[in-house]
């Protein structure tokens, strides 16, 4: 027990020596933060749009009008040349071009049924087809306002039928996107520390020659995996603690869970995180070598751990794989805790995945290392 | 130059002796773009629902029919009252709760108006969002259904057309954005982490007691990685074309020229990092984590830069990997030639010459 | 009751990597409180034979006792009594010298409280009071493998295993360095060393030379210099380790 003290002091005293620790530890978490939770937003606003209007009556006018009034577009330009809009496009200064014909209003009076045109610039496919259903949801709208005020109901037809489906989004009415990525950033970090930190730490003392001097000392295995271990541990949940207060203090992200329940999870979280540093460091014979593998397994499992899109739009073959991802599982765990408010009695089987999951990789990591550092 | 020679050929010899490093080099860019391809995408499938039917009638259960049957949802529970719905949230197998109030169908009939709730879990306000609008698309269908027969007067129909990517493939997104995340990577990543190890092993000061000039030394090391990173600029572009149909518009040499001065750039970076640390550990966070996060985030790679808080889109500027995404876009997609892309050209020039100018001065800080 | 026997007993020690035999049948005996010189060339098998008898590594074959505890069966009460120091590292570069004797103190089960005094004690001796709170790092090369050697016998081990500790150090340096091991002989603990230096091994009590994974010579410096008729061990060696088939050894 006291070897491990000792161990525990020469880490902490050797981690907090490194003079890039802290500012990696603290700065880092806090810039990513800040930068990237701005810049993750799915939200359209002043998309530029190139009115076309051959047309030129009172209705075209009334839909272009719903157009400036809407926040989501801003309207670049005016012109009666479609060329003109084009050309426009190529040089990438519109997003959306909006060509009403020449027969607009009449063609809707006359025969119930007019066409325009919405061409929609596509390289980022993203922003054309959130721009391209907001257009085409203004436009939907203005049509409804038109039958509604203009349009007289012979008599003896039948009404329309009309079922109003509004959505309500609880645990994040506004679908502030904030509120979605603070906590992932926050299982990135923490995922980061535990992998790199710690298993790198290993392969840099197997190539400096140090673990041989530990080797021939009465300190068991287990022992010095214990003490490079937990600090990490440590640090990983300061560093969470630091993260959710910076995520409360400027974002205002809500806390609906218990602070206990998320510890504990964290900590169940980074002890498998931290079997995985040591398992690969015991693979990787070179610190280069254990910067790529972790650096991979990091990008893939971050990539399908719902960071960025949601598990369930994953084909299931990709889902299954998933069950291996641990990234994935916290992920889950952080938004379902903070958001949610989920205690143990609701998560309890992601939970129980995620310690077995530990148990087999800390064993694995633990018998690997055995025998061959 | 015999010496230099000497030295690029040690270099190679490092790299490719190394198969597990190499493997992970190709692996990751095709890994990723396999991960882009063919697992993230927008549509859903087999979504946990919960019906809380208050109303139970025909039109009610034509419409969870048509709602269970579309292939995206998947019935997880009937509920019985609204209590139950919080709790169905927390266990988390539940996204989407859809209310149907009393008597719904025959307000429908009477009125011709009924409504229904969506309740969506926007905890992931991503899929909240999506599939909200799939429940809706599904009920605005059934009831288009039932009016079919009934004449709609004044309809505007909008035709849309996707400019420069018809068939709005995702592929044609990700393709630049993981070139741009890949080579800067691998080239920012490797060269300073195999800098500073020289230095961290102490045979940096060998080479540099050697004939060899520091720029000689420094242009050695990176010739090598230049070759590697080309290598997988070109693997990408490959698979793009073939296995996602990303199109090369325009000038495949134009391509190739900027992918290189692309790939200097972000050696260069490599460079500067490797002088302003000698701890392999700290090289690597700060090309893996430092640029990593901000190039996929900042760069419009995957979020758009317009949306973005205007302090934040000056600090896109700053993004080398942003003004590249634009550059391949416009070739790639638009088939531009070089007379609409040489102020970003120009920039990445600029850049480049900047980090390199950086780089050398604190290498001769360090001689002397 | 103290036990007179060898505190280093080995019997026919073979050690196998696939079929490369690295360890062909030692046998030797280490006397307590003797100095012990380890030689032998490069690839001659002493690294594989000191990590056997340090508990590092497990012999194929062969009867060894280091201490009195068995190499196969109680490596961790053989790693509790022995010290060792490689050229290759000994102290932590980032942590001061009073930490690393902290440490290395703890490691073997030395109570804080005597810590803290021996350790004291120690700095004084070695006239690094002015650099207790010094990172190892800083301090020049003699210097560091001097404490290295001071905290590889802190715990009073019964033997302490030196692999090559004078590489690279000054002549002055070094003479001190053996003074202390001339000091830890005498007070009790056994001194088995490996060097390069062949008048090191002049220094030593007996000397044992490997070649080719076998011991070919095993005697006190002065025995061996007249058994090969040379005038040092250096030329002893040199004779040994050229014709390993022209071993017809009369004592």
């Amino acid at each position: 027990m006291r070897t491990i003290l000792h161990l525990l002091q020469k880490e902490f005293l050797q981690i907090f020596r490194n003079r890039m620790m802290l500012p990696i530890i603290f700065i880092m978490p806090l810039l990513q933060l800040i930068i990237l939770v701005n810049a993750a937003t799915m939200e359209m606003k002043n998309l530029n749009i190139f009115i076309v209007d051959q047309d030129l009556s009172v209705t075209s006018r009334l839909l272009v009008d719903r157009f400036s009034a809407s926040p989501f577009f801003r309207i670049s330009n005016w012109s009666t040349s479609l060329d003109e809009a084009d050309e426009t496009m190529e040089r990438g200064k519109t997003d959306i071009i909006l060509n009403i014909p020449g027969n607009f209003e009449r063609d809707l009076v006359q025969e119930n049924r007019a066409e325009v045109q919405l061409l929609v610039n596509a390289i980022n496919g993203t922003v054309a087809g959130i721009g391209y259903s907001y257009a085409a949801s203004i436009i939907g709208g203005f049509n409804r306002e038109i039958i509604t005020k203009w349009y007289q109901l012979p008599k003896n037809v039948v009404t329309l039928q009309s079922i109003s489906a509004k959505p309500s989004f609880w645990y994040n009415p506004e679908l502030n996107y904030k509120v979605f990525m603070v906590p992932a950033v926050l299982a990135i970090l923490i995922t980061v520390i535990g992998i790199f930190l710690s298993g790198l730490n290993i392969v840099r003392e197997k190539e400096l020659g140090t673990i041989e001097q530990i080797n021939v000392t009465p300190i068991r295995k287990y022992q010095f995996i214990f003490g490079k271990l937990v600090p990490f541990l440590i640090i990983g949940l300061v560093e969470l603690g630091f993260g959710l207060t910076i995520g409360k203090i400027l974002f205002n992200i809500p806390i609906n869970g218990s602070l206990f329940v998320l510890f504990t999870t964290a900590s169940i979280y980074l002890i498998t995180i931290l079997g995985i540093g040591l398992l690969i460091s015991t693979l990787a014979s070179t610190l280069q070598q254990s910067i790529f593998i972790s650096y991979f397994l990091i990008m893939v499992f971050m990539m399908m751990s719902g960071l960025f899109t949601s598990v369930e739009t994953m084909p299931n073959w990709a889902q299954t794989i998933n069950i291996i991802n641990p990234i994935a599982y916290f992920m889950k765990l952080v938004r379902t805790i903070l958001l949610k408010g989920s205690g143990f009695r609701d998560i309890y089987q992601d939970i129980a995945a995620l310690v077995i999951y530990g148990i087999t990789i800390l064993s694995l990591a633990t018998w690997r290392y055995r025998k061959t550092v | 130059m015999k010496r230099f020679w000497a030295f690029v050929r040690k270099e190679f010899f490092h790299i490719f002796r190394d198969k597990q490093t190499l493997l992970i080099l190709f692996g990751m860019p095709i890994a990723q773009m396999l991960i882009f391809g063919f697992v993230i995408s927008n549509e859903i499938r087999d979504v946990g629902i919960a019906i809380l039917d208050q109303s139970n009638d025909v039109a009610t259960q034509q419409l969870t029919d048509k709602i269970l049957s579309s292939g995206y949802f998947l019935l997880e529970d009937k509920l019985s009252n609204s209590d139950e719905i919080e709790e169905v949230f927390r266990r988390g197998k539940v996204k989407e709760v859809i209310v149907f109030e009393p008597q719904f169908e025959q307000n429908l009939v009477r009125t011709g108006k009924a409504n229904v709730q969506i309740i969506a879990d926007a905890s992931d306000a991503n899929l909240a969002n999506l599939i909200s609008a799939y429940t809706n698309g599904i009920i605005q269908d059934y009831v288009n259904q039932k009016n079919v027969l009934i004449p709609k007067p004044m309809q505007i129909i909008p035709e849309v057309r996707m400019v420069y990517n018809e068939q709005l493939k995702g592929s044609f997104m990700f393709v630049p954005g993981i070139m741009a995340l890949i080579l800067m990577l691998i080239s920012a990543m490797m060269t300073s982490i195999s800098i500073v190890r020289e230095k961290e092993m102490g045979t940096m000061e060998i080479l540099l007691a050697s004939p060899l000039k520091p720029f000689q030394i420094i242009v050695g090391k990176v010739v090598s990685y230049i070759v590697l990173a080309f290598t997988n600029a070109v693997t990408i572009l490959l698979l793009g074309n073939f296995v996602f149909g990303v199109p090369i518009q325009g000038s495949v040499i134009l391509l190739l020229l900027e992918c290189i001065l692309y790939i200097i750039l972000a050696l260069s970076l490599g460079i500067l990092i490797s002088s302003i640390t000698d701890n392999q550990q700290v090289a690597m966070m700060i090309s893996g984590f430092a640029l990593m996060l901000p190039v996929i985030l900042l760069s419009g790679f995957i979020f758009p830069i317009e949306n973005m808080p205007i302090i934040l889109q000056w600090v896109c500027q700053l993004m080398p990997a942003k003004w590249f995404i634009i550059i391949i876009k416009n070739i790639m997609l638009k088939g531009v030639g070089f007379g609409y892309v040489w102020k970003e050209t120009l920039i990445l020039i600029g850049m480049t010459i900047l980090f390199l100018s950086i780089s050398l001065k604190k290498f001769k800080i360090r001689l002397d | 009751m103290v036990n007179r026997g060898p505190i280093i007993h080995v019997r026919n020690l073979v050690k196998k990597f696939d079929d490369f035999v690295a360890n062909d049948n030692l046998s030797f005996d280490v006397n307590p409180g003797e100095i012990f010189g380890f030689l032998g060339a490069n690839g001659a098998g002493k690294t594989t034979a000191i990590r056997i008898l340090c508990g590092l590594s497990k012999p194929t074959s062969g009867e060894i006792k280091v201490a009195g505890f068995d190499a196969y069966n109680q490596v961790d009460s053989i790693k509790r009594n022995i010290g060792y120091m490689s050229q290759k590292f000994s102290l932590y570069e980032d942590l001061t010298v009073y930490e690393n004797i902290r440490f290395y103190g703890g490691i073997y089960g030395i109570k804080y409280q005597e810590i803290k005094t021996l350790a004291e004690e120690l700095i004084e001796k070695l006239g690094l009071t002015k650099y207790r709170n010094t990172l190892i790092e800083s301090l020049p090369l003699g210097w560091k493998q001097k404490l290295a050697f001071s905290v590889a016998i802190f715990h009073k081990p019964k033997i302490v295993f030196l692999d090559e500790p004078t590489s690279g150090v000054d002549p002055i340096t070094r003479r001190q360095f053996w003074e202390m091991i001339y000091e830890a002989a005498h007070n009790g603990i056994t001194v088995f060393v490996t060097t390069h230096y062949m008048d090191e091994a002049e220094y030593c009590d007996r000397v044992s030379i490997m070649v080719d994974g076998r011991i070919e010579a095993l005697d006190t410096p002065a025995e061996l210099v007249r058994i090969y008729q040379t005038e040092n061990i250096n030329n002893v060696f040199i004779k040994i380790a050229r014709n390993p088939d022209r071993m017809t050894v009369e004592k």
